[in-house]
C-alpha cells in the first residue's frame, strides 16, 4: 500500500533520494573505518619504537572520518527533509483538491470528519515514516551486512556471541509486536471509551443532575478508567523490559567477546597474540554496530503498521473519482432567466433500493416563488440539492434556463444560483469576506454587501460589533449566534444578486418576527428572481405563489395555501399541526 | 485526541515543544503533595535508577582491568583466573543493574498509571460537584482534554523523565567522578572535547524550537482550513470558493513545508552530532592517551575505560534536557488538572434537614420576590406568582430570551439572590437539590441519549423499575410498536451514529420522563427536527405526561399557550408580561405583538 503511494514522488524527489542512498553508504563506510584507525592507533601504542608522529597522523585520519561522516549525515538530512516536507505537501494538496472536486456521494461515503483526518493525521504518519525511513530504513541494512563482513572471518567463536546476542533481541522484539503492539491499539479503543463517557456525562448534565444520577455516572466511569488503567499498565510493565534487556544485551556481548579472546589470545603462538588482540578490539565495536543497526529495524517495526493504515486511507481517497462531472456551456437558452424546470425526474441514492425522489416535474418562473413541504424524508432537501448539482438526477432531467445542469460549467451554473444551506456556513475572516464570499458574475461592492445585510435582517447586529463590517469571524462563526450566523448566509445569497434562490430550510434558526420581515423585505427585492424555499414551518411559505407538498418522494399537491387546504390532505394535516384552525 | 504524541519518537518531525507553564515550581509541589500515597514505592524507584547508574559507572572500570590483564599475558601467558573473577564481577553488576534498570521502570509504570487513574477519577467527581454554571462558561472539550490529554502528559513524564533525570545525574556525576579518579588529564581531555560540542549542538537545538513552534502553528492552521472547507462543501462549491480556498491553502502548504523541512533538518543533526562529539572525545582520548602511555603514565587498559567513558559521558547530557523539556510541559499540564481541580464546587447542603416525600407532595408552587443573575447581571427582578398543583404554566418569549434560565431556578441549578421559592409552603433553600430533583421531571429539547440499551436509557438511574413498567412506558408514549421491530427489542444498544430519529429519542427521553413518578414538569416543547406525523405522536405523548402534574412549559404550540393557566412572557431572561392568554392580549403589550408576528397572515 505504502510503495503504491510513493510513486507519486516526483523526479526531483527520486534524485534526492538517490543522493541521500549514496551519502547514507559514504556515512556507513566512514563509520566503519573508524574502528581500523582505531586498531592502528592500538597498534602503534602497543608497539615499541612507534612514532608519537604516527599516532598523530593516524589520530587525524580517523578524525578526517568522523568529519566526514558526520558531513555525509548533513547533506543525507538536507535531501531528506526535503523529500519528505515536499511530499507531504504534494500529497496533501492532491488530497484537498480530490476531495473539493467531490460531490455530496463521496463526501457522505467517507464522512467529512474521515476526509480531516486523511488530509492531516493520515499524511503526518505517512510523511514520518518517509523522514524516519529515509534514514534508517536504509542505514540499518547497508550497516548491519558491512559491519557483518567486516568481522566474517575475524574468529567463528566471536561470531556465534554475536548471532546469539542478535536472536535474543530479534526474539524480543518479536514478543513485543506480537503481544505489545495490539495492546497499544486497544488502548486508543478505551480511550475512546473514557472519552464518550466523559462526554456523554458533560453534555448531558442537566439530565443527569436531574435524575440524582452522579453515582451512576461515576461507577460508569469508574469501570472504563479501570480498562484504560490495566491495558496502560500492562504495555507499560511489558515496556519495562526493553531498555534493560537491550543493555544486557550489548554489555553481555562486549564482555563474552573479552573473556573468548582471553581464551583465544592465551591458546594462540606468540606471533598471533597481538593480532588476535587487535581484531578483538575491532570485533567488540563492530558487533555492537550490528546491534544498533538490528535495533534501529525495531522502529520500522512499530511505526509501519500505523503508517501502511494510514497510507490505504489516502489512497482510498485519492482512487474514488467524483460523481460529478463538469459540463461545457456558459449561458443558458436566449431570453432566459431564472428558469427552473424539473422533467420527470427521478432520484435514488446510489446502493439504495427505494427511490428518493419519483416522477417529479414543476417550472418555477422568473419572478416566482415556489415552497417544498412535506415531512423528514420526504425528499424536500434532495429535491433542491439536484439544482446545483450536488447530486445528479438518477434519471429525467433539470433544466436551468432550457439548460440541463449536466451540460453547464460548473462555475456558470453557480453564477446563477444563491444557495444558503440549513446549517449556516461560516468562514475566518470578516463580515465583510463572508458575504463577499466567493466568485461571482460582478465583483461584489461594499455597497452590495451593505445592501444585503439590511435585506438579510443582519444591519443592526453587526453595526453593534466592534468592527463594523471588518469584525472578525472566528472559525465555524462560534463568535456568532445561530440566528446571526443564517442572517449572514442569506446576505451572502443576496450578494450575489442570482437568478435563483434556493433556501434550504435556511430560516429555521430565527424567531418568527425577524422571519417574517426578512421574507418581506427580500420579496421586494427579489422580484427579478425565482426563488425556491424549503421549509417546515407553514407561517413561512404560506404566502409562497405555489406551494408544492411531497410525500415518500413524490408531489401530492400544488397550489396556493388557499387552494391546497381545500385539496391536499397531506398538507391540511400538516398546517393544523401547527396553526389553530381559525388561523388558517 | 492528541495520544499520537505516545508514538512519536523523540525528535521526529512532531516532537513536542515544551509548553511553558505559569509558575513552574508552583505545580510540580503540588504534583509531589498529590504523590503522597506513592512516596515509598517512588523512593524505591528512584534509589534503584542510582544504583542502577552507579553499576553502569563501575563497569568499565572493571573492563580496563580485564583488557589490561589480557595486555600483560600478550608476552607470556594471561591470568586467566583473574579474567574469570573479573567475568563473573562483571557478569553480576550487568545482571543486577538490568534488574534494577527493570523493576524500576516497573515500579514506575505501576505508579504512574495508577495515579493518573486516581487523577482522572478525581476529575470525573469533579465533575458532579461543579455548579452548572461552570459549564455554561467553559466548552466541555476543555474539560476532556484534561482528562485525557493532559492527565496522559503528566503520565509519561512520571513514567519516562523522573527516573532517567535520576540515573543520567548520576552516570554523569560518576562518570566525572570516576575519569578523575582513574586520570585527570585524560579527564579534562574528554570533558573539553563533549563540553565544545554541545554548546554547539544547544544553539541549533534553540534554533530547532523556532521552527517546531512555526510547524505547529502551520498545522494548526492547515487543519483549521481543511476542516473549514470540507464541513462547508456544499457552499464552496455553489459559490464558487474553491480557487480562493485553494490559494489560501497554497500559502499555508507552503508556509508549513518550509518549517517542516527546516524543523525536521535541524532535528536530524542532533543523532550524527551527538556521534561526532562522541567520537571526537574518542579521538583525543586515543591521542592523548597515547601520549601518556608513551611516557609510561598510564597502562593501555586506562585508554579503554576512557574510551567507554567518553560515550557514557555524554549521553546522560541529552537525556537531562529532554527530560527537563518533558517536565515543564508535564507541569503545564499539572497546572490546568489543578486548575480544574480547585474549581469552586457547589454549597454543601449536610446541614439541610428537611425532605419532601414525593408521595406526599401536593404541587403548589410559590415564588415569592424572587430575583436572579449571572454574576453581578441582574435579569429576574422581583418575580412573583402563585401557582396551585396541577396547573399550566407556559414559558414564551423569542429565541434566546433565557427560558432556560426558569429551568435553571427550580431545579436549584443554580441559587437565588433574594427573594423565596416554596414547595408546598417549604423554601427550597432548605431543601436538598437531590430532593429537589426527585420531585421534578425534566424533558429538554436536547435530548440526551447514552450508548447503552434502550432499557438502560429509559430507566436511567431508577430503583426496581421492571421491564414490564419500561414497556407500559413505552406503550403511553406510542414507542412499544417500533421497539418491537428492532433486532434486540429493548436490549437494543443504541451507539452514536444510531438510526433513532429525532423523534424516537425525543420521544425515548419522554418514557424515561414518565417512568419517573414526580408532581412537577418541566418540559420544552419544542419538535423542529420532527416530521409531521412524528411530531403528533409526541405531542400526544407530552400531553399524557402534563396530565395531572403541575407543568412548566417552554411553549411551542398555540394550544399549549391558549390553554394554560399561567403565561410568562420572557424577553433577555426577565420574565417581563403574565397572566393568560387573554388577559395579555388586551395588554397589547410584547405578548400582543410576538402574538401577532408569529401568525402573521
Amino acid at each position: 500500500m505504502l510503495f503504491s503511494l510513493l510513486k507519486k514522488m516526483n523526479k526531483k524527489q527520486v534524485i534526492y533520494v538517490f543522493i541521500c542512498v549514496v551519502f547514507i553508504t559514504v556515512q556507513v563506510w566512514l563509520d566503519l573505518k573508524l574502528p581500523d584507525y582505531m586498531t592502528s592507533i592500538t597498534r602503534l601504542v602497543q608497539t615499541e619504537g612507534s612514532k608519537m608522529s604516527d599516532v598523530l597522523i593516524e589520530g587525524a585520519k580517523m578524525m578526517a572520518c568522523a568529519f566526514g561522516s558526520l558531513i555525509s549525515a548533513f547533506i543525507t538530512g538536507y535531501f531528506a527533509s526535503y523529500v519528505a516536507a515536499s511530499f507531504g505537501k504534494n500529497l496533501r494538496r492532491d488530497i484537498f483538491t480530490k476531495v473539493e472536486s467531490f460531490g455530496m456521494e463521496e463526501i457522505k461515503k467517507f464522512s467529512t470528519s474521515s476526509l480531516i483526518t486523511r488530509t492531516t493525521n493520515d499524511v503526518t504518519q505517512v510523511v514520518m515514516l518517509i523522514a524516519i525511513g529515509l534514514q534508517v530504513i536504509i542505514k540499518a541494512p547497508i550497516m548491519a551486512t558491512w559491519a557483518i563482513i567486516k568481522i566474517a572471518g575475524k574468529g567463528y567463536e566471536w561470531s556465534i556471541a554475536t548471532i546469539i546476542t542478535v536472536a535474543i533481541i530479534l526474539l524480543l522484539i518479536s514478543i513485543i509486536v506480537k503481544i505489545v503492539l495490539p495492546k497499544f491499539r486497544k488502548i486508543q479503543t478505551l480511550t475512546d471509551n473514557l472519552n464518550r463517557v466523559t462526554r456523554e456525562n458533560l453534555k448531558g448534565i442537566r439530565v443527569v443532575r436531574a435524575y440524582n444520577a452522579e453515582d451512576y455516572q461515576e461507577y460508569k466511569f469508574k469501570n472504563a478508567n479501570e480498562d484504560l488503567t490495566n491495558a496502560h499498565m500492562f504495555t507499560g510493565r511489558m515496556m519495562s523490559l526493553l531498555m534493560p534487556v537491550l543493555s544486557l544485551c550489548s554489555n553481555g556481548l562486549t564482555l563474552a567477546i573479552y573473556i573468548i579472546g582471553a581464551y583465544l589470545i592465551n591458546g594462540a603462538l606468540f606471533a598471533d597474540k597481538i593480532n588476535i588482540f587487535s581484531n578483538m578490539v575491532v570485533f567488540t565495536s563492530y558487533a555492537i554496530q550490528v546491534i544498533v543497526a538490528f535495533m534501529l529495524l525495531v522502529v520500522i517495526f512499530v511505526l509501519y503498521p500505523r503508517s501502511a493504515v494510514s497510507a490505504k486511507r489516502i489512497k482510498e481517497v485519492l482512487r474514488s473519482k467524483s460523481s460529478i462531472i463538469d459540463g461545457t456551456k456558459t449561458s443558458g437558452k436566449k431570453n432566459m432567466s431564472g428558469v427552473v424546470e424539473f422533467k420527470n425526474v427521478s432520484f435514488k441514492y446510489p446502493d439504495a433500493e427505494s427511490y428518493m425522489l419519483k416522477d417529479i416535474s414543476f417550472i418555477a418562473n422568473k419572478g416566482e416563488t415556489v415552497a417544498f413541504i412535506g415531512s423528514t424524508g420526504s425528499g424536500k432537501s434532495t429535491l433542491i440539492n439536484l439544482i446545483p448539482r450536488f447530486y445528479d438526477a438518477t434519471s429525467g432531467e433539470v433544466l436551468v434556463d432550457g439548460v440541463n445542469v449536466k451540460d453547464y460549467k460548473l462555475e456558470s451554473l453557480n453564477n446563477k444560483i444563491g444557495y444558503v444551506p440549513q446549517k449556516a456556513v461560516m468562514f475566518t475572516g470578516t463580515v465583510n469576506s463572508n458575504v463577499a464570499y466567493g466568485k461571482s458574475n460582478k465583483k461584489i461592492t461594499d455597497s452590495m454587501i451593505k445592501e444585503a445585510v439590511g435585506i438579510a435582517q443582519a444591519e443592526e447586529f453587526v453595526t453593534k460589533m466592534d468592527n463594523k463590517y471588518d469584525s472578525h469571524i472566528a472559525q465555524g462563526g462560534t463568535n456568532i449566534s445561530g440566528g446571526q450566523k443564517q442572517r449572514l448566509a442569506i446576505a451572502r445569497a443576496i450578494a450575489r444578486n442570482p437568478e435563483v434562490y434556493i433556501f434550504d430550510d435556511s430560516f429555521s434558526a430565527l424567531d418568527y418576527k425577524t422571519d417574517s420581515i426578512l421574507r418581506k423585505e427580500l420579496k421586494k427585492y427579489t422580484k427579478n428572481a425565482t426563488t425556491l424555499i424549503v421549509a417546515q414551518r407553514i407561517g413561512t411559505i404560506m404566502n409562497a405563489d405555489r406551494i408544492i407538498v411531497l410525500d415518500e418522494g413524490k408531489i401530492v399537491g400544488s397550489g396556493t395555501h388557499k387552494e391546497l387546504l381545500k385539496s391536499c390532505e397531506v398538507y391540511k394535516e400538516i398546517a393544523l399541526s401547527q396553526l389553530s384552525e381559525e388561523e388558517l | 485526541m492528541d495520544n499520537k504524541n505516545r508514538n512519536t519518537p523523540k525528535g521526529g518531525p512532531h516532537a513536542r515543544i515544551a509548553e511553558k507553564p505559569k509558575n513552574f515550581s508552583e505545580s510540580i509541589k503540588k504534583l509531589f503533595n498529590k504523590l503522597q500515597d506513592f512516596k515509598t514505592s517512588m523512593l524505591v524507584a528512584i534509589l534503584l535508577a542510582l544504583f542502577s547508574s552507579i553499576l553502569t559507572i563501575i563497569g568499565p572500570n572493571r573492563i580496563s582491568d580485564m583488557t589490561d590483564t589480557i595486555v600483560k599475558g600478550l608476552m607470556g601467558t594471561i591470568d586467566m583466573d583473574r579474567i574469570k573473577s573479573i567475568a563473573i564481577f562483571l557478569g553480576i553488576i550487568f545482571a543486577l543493574s538490568a534488574i534494577f534498570n527493570f523493576i524500576q521502570s516497573f515500579i514506575m509504570a505501576t505508579v504512574s498509571n495508577k495515579f493518573s487513574r486516581n487523577l482522572r477519577r478525581e476529575i470525573s467527581a469533579k465533575i458532579n460537584r461543579l455548579p452548572l454554571k461552570y459549564f455554561d462558561n467553559h466548552a466541555y472539550g476543555d474539560i476532556l482534554s484534561r482528562v485525557t490529554n493532559d492527565v496522559d502528559s503528566i503520565a509519561m513524564t512520571m513514567n519516562q523523565s523522573v527516573a532517567t533525570l535520576v540515573s543520567a545525574l548520576t552516570l554523569f556525576l560518576g562518570c566525572i567522578l570516576m575519569m578523575f579518579i582513574t586520570n585527570w588529564i585524560l579527564a579534562i581531555t574528554a570533558i573539553l572535547s563533549t563540553v565544545f560540542g554541545f554548546l554547539f549542538m544547544t544553539i541549533v537545538l534553540s534554533k530547532s524550537q523556532k521552527y517546531f513552534k512555526m510547524q505547529q502553528e502551520s498545522l494548526g492552521d492547515i487543519e483549521g482550513h481543511i476542516e473549514e472547507i470540507y464541513s462547508g462543501h456544499n457552499v464552496v462549491r455553489v459559490y464558487n470558493g474553491i480557487e480562493e480556498s485553494n490559494k489560501k491553502f497554497d500559502e499555508i502548504n507552503d508556509k508549513l513545508f518550509v518549517s517542516a523541512r527546516k524543523s525536521q533538518f535541524l532535528s536530524g543533526l542532533m543523532q550524527p552530532m551527538m556521534l561526532f562529539i562522541g567520537n571526537f572525545g574518542y579521538v583525543s582520548v586515543c591521542v592523548v592517551g597515547s601520549l601518556l602511555t608513551m611516557n609510561g603514565t598510564i597502562t593501555f587498559g586506562v585508554i579503554v575505560a576512557f574510551m567507554i567513558y567518553v560515550r557514557l559521558f555524554s549521553q546522560p547530557l541529552s537525556q537531562i534536557a529532554q527530560a527537563m523539556t518533558n517536565l515543564q510541559t508535564c507541569a503545564a499540564a499539572a497546572e490546568r488538572v489543578f486548575e480544574f481541580l480547585d474549581e469552586e464546587e457547589m454549597t454543601d447542603e449536610s446541614r439541610l434537614q428537611k425532605t419532601l416525600d414525593i408521595s406526599k407532595v401536593k404541587g403548589d408552587i410559590k415564588f415569592n420576590h424572587v430575583k436572579f443573575g449571572y454574576d453581578d447581571k441582574i435579569i429576574i427582578n422581583d418575580f412573583s406568582a402563585d401557582i396551585k398543583a396541577g396547573s399550566k404554566i407556559a414559558l414564551v418569549g423569542p429565541t434566546g430570551a433565557g427560558k432556560t434560565t426558569m429551568v435553571n431556578l427550580l431545579m436549584k441549578f443554580y441559587d437565588i439572590k433574594d427573594g423565596d421559592i416554596k414547595i408546598d409552603g417549604i423554601s427550597t433553600k432548605e431543601l436538598t437539590r437531590e430532593n429537589i430533583h426527585d420531585l421534578f421531571i425534566m424533558v429538554l429539547q436536547d435530548t440526551w441519549l447514552f450508548e447503552g440499551t434502550i432499557k438502560e436509557n429509559i430507566v436511567y438511574n431508577k430503583p426496581n423499575i421492571a421491564l414490564e413498567d419500561v414497556k407500559e412506558a413505552c406503550k403511553i408514549v406510542g414507542l412499544d410498536h417500533y421497539i418491537k421491530t428492532l433486532p434486540e427489542g429493548y436490549n437494543t444498544v443504541i451507539t452514536d451514529n444510531d438510526s433513532l430519529s429525532a423523534g424516537e429519542k425525543q420521544l425515548l427521553t419522554i418514557a424515561r420522563g414518565m417512568i419517573k413518578n414526580s408532581p412537577f414538569l418541566i418540559l420544552d416543547e419544542a419538535t423542529s427536527s420532527v416530521d409531521t406525523r412524528t411530531e403528533e405522536l409526541v405531542q400526544k405523548a407530552m400531553d399524557k405526561l402534563m396530565a395531572g402534574r403541575t407543568s412548566f412549559i417552554i411553549a411551542h404550540r398555540l394550544s399549549t399557550i391558549k390553554n394554560a393557566d399561567l403565561i410568562l412572557v420572557l424577553k433577555d431572561g426577565n420574565i417581563i408580561e403574565q397572566g393568560n392568554h387573554d388577559e395579555l392580549m388586551n395588554k397589547k403589550g410584547f405578548y400582543a405583538e410576538l402574538y401577532n408576528s408569529q401568525f402573521q397572515k
